[in-house]
Formats: C-alpha cells, sequence, structure tokens
C-alpha cells in the first residue's frame, strides 16, 4: 500500500512545489494549443496530471547526478532546470532547441544538467541507465543515476535485463516507474500478469515501494529517503509512483480505451488540486496566492513561446552536422 | 607490473594480436574496461580474453548474464559516463538482441543531441562462416550495421589491423562495431615491424596488380589474395584491396583502384541483395562507369541461411575457385588485359 500519512508542509514550501507543477501545466496546456496552430508537430506526449512526480522526485537530486528519462518528458527536463525557451524552441524545432531542433518533444537533451533524454524505445533508457551508474561507481563519483521509465516499459525485456544487471553489480541507480495504468491504450491488468510492479522488482532482490504520485510530498519525501540509500552505495532501488494521464496518451489519440468518468474521478485528485485543498485547509495560502502563481507560470511560457517563434531556423547545410563527433574523411 | 608485450617480430595469431591490443588498451587508459558473456573466468568463447581476468581483475574484465541488449546499452551508459567500455557480443548474430540499443541509442545521441552527447564505445564481434556453425552462429551482418549513419564498421582481417585497431577504435569519439571475423582467429602472422598505430580512414591495397581489382574485407580478404595467386600464375595480375572500414568507405581508393584497373570483382561474405557488395558497386557504377572495360561482378554468399553440412556450407561461401571463375569472366567480357 502506498503510504496515506499527512506530511508537515510549510508555506514557503508548499508554493514552491506548486509553483514548479502549474509551471509544467501550463506549459503542457500551452503545447496543445500550439499543437493545434502546427506550431509543434510530430508527436507530443502531454504531462498532465503526472506533474508531482516529476516535481517531487527531481528536488532531492544534486546537479551531477544523471537523469533518464522517456519520451513523456517535459515536466522532467523543466524541473530539471533546462530553461523553458530552449525546450520550447525544441518543440518548434528551431535552433535554440535543446537539442538544436534534431530531437524535437521526445528527445529532450542537456549535457550541461546531466540530462540524457528524452527516449523515445520503451525501457530503451534503461540500459543507459545502468551504464551511467556502473561509471559512476567505478568511478566513485558518489553520483546516482535516476531513470524514468512509464508502466509500459515493465513488459519489455529490457525492463528485466536492467534490474537484473543493477541489482547484480549493486549499482547506483534509482528507478522511477511512472505507473499511470496505461501503456498507450493497453490497460496493465491487460497486459501484465502481475500488476504490482514493486513485486517484480524485488525478484530482482531489489528494494521497492510504490507512491501516492498524486500526492507531491509523498513524492518528495519517498525520493528523498530513496536517494539517500541509493547514494549510500547499497544498490539500486524501484520507486512505482502510482499517478494517472489526465490528456491523450497523443495528439491522435481518440481515447477509446477509458471511460470519462475514470478521467473526470481522477481529475478530481490531481496533483495540483490536492495540494492547492491541503495548502488552504492548513491557511498557508489563499486564492490570489494561486492565481498569482499561475500568473508567474502563464507569463514565463508566453515568453518562452515568444523566444521560440523569434528563433532561426537550423541552416540545411548543418543537416548532417553531429552524425558523428569524430572526423569522417 | 605487468607482462611485458611480446615482441612485435615474433610470429602470432590474430587471436593473440586480438588479446594483445586489449591488455595494452586496459594499460594504457584506466577507464578502458572489457566487457561480455563468458569474457572473464570462461576467458572468451574464442579464447581472445583468456589471462585477462587474472592480470586486470573482475572489475574491468566484466562476466555479463545473456542479456545483450542490457550489456550494451550498459556500454553506451558507460560511454555518456566518462568510461571507455569495450562490449564483446559473442556473435553478431547474437547483437540482434541488442539492436535496439545500437540503432536506436548509439548511432543516434549524438545527433539527436544535437551534438551535446557522444558514444565512444566500441563494441567487439565475431562474425562469419567456415566453422559449420550453421544458420544461427554463422552470419556476416557487418553489412546491414554499415547502412547505419553515426556507427563506425571496422573488419580487421591482418595481424597488423587486428594489433592495432582497437587502440584506434577506442581514441575515436564514436561508436565503432569492430569486426573480428571467426575464421581468422587461428590465422598466424608476423606483425610490421615498427608499427605502432593504424587510421580508420584507409582501404589498403594488400596487392598490386594492373588488370583487376578485388575490392574485399575480412575473411574474403585472404580468399582474394590467394585467387590472385592463382591468376599470376596465367599472367593476370590482380590488384587486392582490403576495405578495413565498412563505414565510412574508403571511396576515394576504390575509385583510385578501378580507374587504373579498369574491371572490378567484389568479394563479401554477405548476401547479395541489399548488400555492401552493392553498395560498392553502385558508388563505382555513379563515379568510374566510363572508366570500366567491363560490368562489375560480385561474389557473394549464397542467398541462404547459411548451412551446416561441410559441402553445403563450402559451396555457399564465397571461394578462391569462384573469385578465379569471376575474374576470368570480368576479362573475357571486356577481352583479355
Amino acid at each position: 500500500m502506498t503510504e496515506t500519512v499527512e506530511l508537515p508542509v510549510s508555506r514557503e514550501h508548499g508554493l514552491e512545489l506548486l509553483r514548479e507543477m502549474l509551471r509544467i501545466r501550463c506549459f503542457e496546456d500551452r503545447c496543445y494549443r500550439l499543437y493545434g496552430e502546427t506550431k509543434i508537430r510530430g508527436f507530443l506526449h502531454l504531462y498532465n496530471g503526472e506533474e508531482a512526480v516529476a516535481v517531487g522526485a527531481m528536488r532531492s537530486l544534486r546537479p551531477t547526478d544523471a537523469v533518464v528519462s522517456t519520451y513523456r518528458e517535459h515536466g522532467h527536463a523543466i524541473v530539471r532546470g533546462i530553461p523553458m525557451p530552449a525546450v520550447m524552441a525544441e518543440l518548434f524545432g528551431k535552433q535554440t532547441g535543446c537539442s538544436r531542433g534534431r530531437g524535437g518533444s521526445m528527445h529532450l537533451f542537456d549535457a550541461s544538467r546531466r540530462f540524457y533524454g528524452g527516449n523515445a524505445i520503451v525501457a530503451g533508457g534503461l540500459p543507459i541507465a545502468v551504464g551511467l551508474a556502473l561509471a559512476q561507481k567505478l568511478l566513485r563519483q558518489n553520483d546516482i543515476t535516476t531513470c524514468f521509465f512509464g508502466d509500459g516499459a515493465v513488459a519489455e525485456g529490457e525492463f528485466h535485463e536492467s534490474l537484473n544487471l543493477a541489482s547484480l553489480w549493486r549499482l547506483p541507480v534509482l528507478f522511477l516507474c511512472e505507473n499511470n495504468l496505461y501503456a498507450m491504450g493497453t490497460a496493465l491488468d491487460q497486459a501484465q500478469a502481475e500488476t504490482d510492479i514493486t513485486t517484480k522488482a524485488r525478484a530482482y532482490r531489489m528494494a521497492a515501494q510504490p507512491v501516492d504520485g498524486m500526492d507531491v510530498l509523498a513524492v518528495e519525501t519517498m525520493v528523498s529517503r530513496a536517494v539517500d540509500e541509493v547514494r549510500t552505495g547499497c544498490g539500486p532501488m524501484l520507486l512505482e509512483l502510482r499517478t494517472y494521464r489526465f490528456r491523450a496518451h497523443s495528439m491522435f489519440d481518440p481515447q477509446l480505451y477509458r471511460d470519462k468518468a475514470e478521467v473526470a474521478q481522477w481529475e478530481k485528485k490531481g496533483p495540483i488540486i490536492t495540494l492547492t485543498k491541503r495548502l488552504k485547509a492548513l491557511g498557508l495560502m489563499s486564492e490570489d496566492d494561486y492565481e498569482r502563481c499561475e500568473r508567474d507560470a502563464n507569463a514565463e511560457v508566453d515568453a518562452a513561446v515568444q523566444f521560440a517563434e523569434a528563433s532561426p531556423w537550423e541552416s540545411v547545410a548543418d543537416l548532417e552536422r553531429f552524425v558523428y563527433a569524430g572526423p569522417v574523411a | 607490473m605487468p607482462d611485458p608485450l611480446p615482441d612485435s617480430r615474433s610470429a602470432m595469431s590474430y587471436r593473440d594480436a586480438v588479446r594483445e591490443a586489449l591488455r595494452s588498451a586496459l594499460i594504457a587508459d584506466p577507464r578502458v574496461f572489457l566487457m561480455g558473456e563468458d569474457v572473464g573466468r570462461y576467458g572468451g568463447s574464442y579464447a581472445v580474453s583468456k589471462g585477462l581476468l587474472e592480470e586486470f581483475g573482475a572489475d574491468r574484465i566484466r562476466d555479463t548474464p545473456l542479456s545483450e541488449s542490457a550489456f550494451v546499452g550498459a556500454g553506451i551508459g558507460a560511454a555518456l559516463g566518462g568510461l571507455k567500455p569495450i562490449v564483446e557480443v559473442m556473435t553478431v548474430n547474437f547483437s540482434l538482441l541488442a539492436l535496439d540499443q545500437i540503432m536506436n541509442n548509439a548511432a543516434t545521441l549524438s545527433h539527436m543531441s544535437g551534438g551535446q552527447f557522444n558514444v565512444p564505445l566500441v563494441i567487439r564481434l565475431a562474425t562469419g562462416a567456415g566453422r559449420q556453425l550453421a544458420a544461427q552462429h554463422s552470419h556476416s551482418l557487418e553489412g546491414w550495421y554499415a547502412h547505419i549513419p553515426g556507427l563506425r564498421i571496422l573488419t580487421p582481417a591482418t595481424i597488423d589491423d587486428a594489433r592495432f585497431m582497437l587502440a584506434a577504435a577506442l581514441a575515436c569519439p564514436d561508436p565503432v562495431l569492430l569486426f573480428e571475423h571467426q575464421y581468422l582467429y587461428n590465422m598466424e602472422g608476423h606483425l610490421t615491424a615498427g608499427l605502432e598505430a593504424v587510421n580508420l580512414h584507409n582501404a589498403a591495397i594488400r596487392r598490386a596488380g594492373r588488370d583487376v581489382t578485388l575490392i574485399a574485407y575480412g575473411w574474403s580478404l585472404h580468399k582474394s589474395l590467394a585467387a590472385a595467386e592463382e591468376l599470376a600464375r596465367t599472367g593476370i595480375e590482380a590488384e587486392v584491396l582490403d576495405l578495413r572500414t565498412l563505414r565510412p568507405l574508403d571511396e576515394q581508393a576504390i575509385i583510385a583502384s578501378v580507374r587504373r584497373t579498369r574491371r572490378a570483382v567484389i568479394v563479401d561474405e554477405g548476401w547479395r541483395s541489399g548488400s555492401l557488395s552493392a553498395e560498392v558497386t553502385t558508388r563505382i557504377v555513379e563515379q568510374a562507369f566510363y572508366d570500366l572495360d567491363a560490368p562489375v561482378v560480385r561474389v557473394c554468399t549464397a542467398e541462404v541461411p547459411v548451412p551446416y553440412a561441410k559441402h553445403l556450407e563450402d559451396a555457399a561461401l564465397p571461394s578462391p575457385d569462384r573469385i578465379v571463375a569471376a575474374v576470368r569472366t570480368v576479362l573475357e567480357s571486356s577481352g583479355s588485359p
């Protein structure tokens, strides 16, 4: 069972968490509109509903820790500190994008923030996370690697191979499974004989716990503990963050596989609503506070869009640049 | 202190040359490590890494579970994290279990990240047929890999290249796949005196000739050299070009040689359809069409999964006899040289 303890929170801390979640929410809502305006193309996977995971998880990491992510990674990228204008410019396909327009929504990268992408092959990032952690261990860096992936990845062989290898070699990896109950349109219980993901991790002799992924305070606390634990060198851990995706899988998904009532039910316990209610009940914030946070977030998104609009396209003459780092002659 | 490296003037096998390449690399750079199935306690499935575990320890000679995708991907991650991994995949056939990591990650990360990340990873794979290992251990898929932008594909065929290509591959900031032909491990030869390094960019003329160019790599190089020897007895001087690097191809060397000899036979242990030999042919046709005195001819593996029975396997593979016959066809179609 996930922990249901009410965690203590201060006004300052609570508002900071709210602000970060709203930054993601406003960014994603704007992306949805910009897709309709054809400013953003390709596949676009929005993070609405799952904000508590990125915000709660990323706070415990050091700048030198490594982060490996999935194709639904705008939230991870923004909270990790990639400037919002660089993320938006990437979605626009501009030269100033964080991958110079070569990655798009699914492939955000930032070397200076140890953000290793944006992997659009489900479970494809897990072996890379294992290798990053192997380097951290062998180079005695005292850094750790966090690896985000969804419940769909659990069905892939790479999940099992990677958990085994990380555990066998006692590597400093924190596996963060964002279980939003659907692998695209296939419900977890339609695809998995064992739907408790922590059970699978324990089969590889790895400590694993479920977390209420809609409660940012719970995520923050549990991830913080896990990060400390993994950093001591005792081996990898897995947290299953139980969450829900409010929007469609991508912009091409008519959502035939789930009831509107189910979505509405989850929206009621959304991470932003939950935290806001809590802070208000504790008398730590007012409606004005909420509106100010939202206004600030939207202003940041506005600036990011302006930056992306004004940015140049990569020159076609540079099309083949970066395919090789070394000389090609 | 490690044992001194063997005297470069003494004879050594291709296997020993690869082992010495590994030892030198491990001695030269503490970031270098080897991982793969049975590389440690077993000594490598082709006995290439025998003794290295004892010399360098289990952190640097790292046995892996049978999880090709995870340990090749871990090699990519370790390379991103600042190490210099050498990943051994037991045969190219098994590399298909790691194809996602090689294709979708190793080959793409540099470009997809706008040049922020590069993957200095070396993957060593045994390739090829000739040992009656049948259809799941005998294929030559290096031509497939040569299709992929972002990868560098090496095919050491000589003792010198077996000894020195690895160091050049490790110095390269890109993912390199190094294909060691399994039939060559027992080949004996001498290192070139004084040689200390090789480059990864140039094809090499292994035998000069004026009448026809035999373009080959890997085990096919040695078959081509045998064929050239046979042809010389009847007064036909074949030039033998060792491609060495299949991606990027040394197009200049190919075109220059064909312009001199005006005839080309390509010997490729891959299948003919959609193959490396097709690529080389096309480049010749694109760039040296009017220099040719005869159509380009290819000697490839028959389009079957490589069979077990010796006579069937032999019949499926390129052989000196087939190469000689192909050269005679080329010469007949163009009039004698």
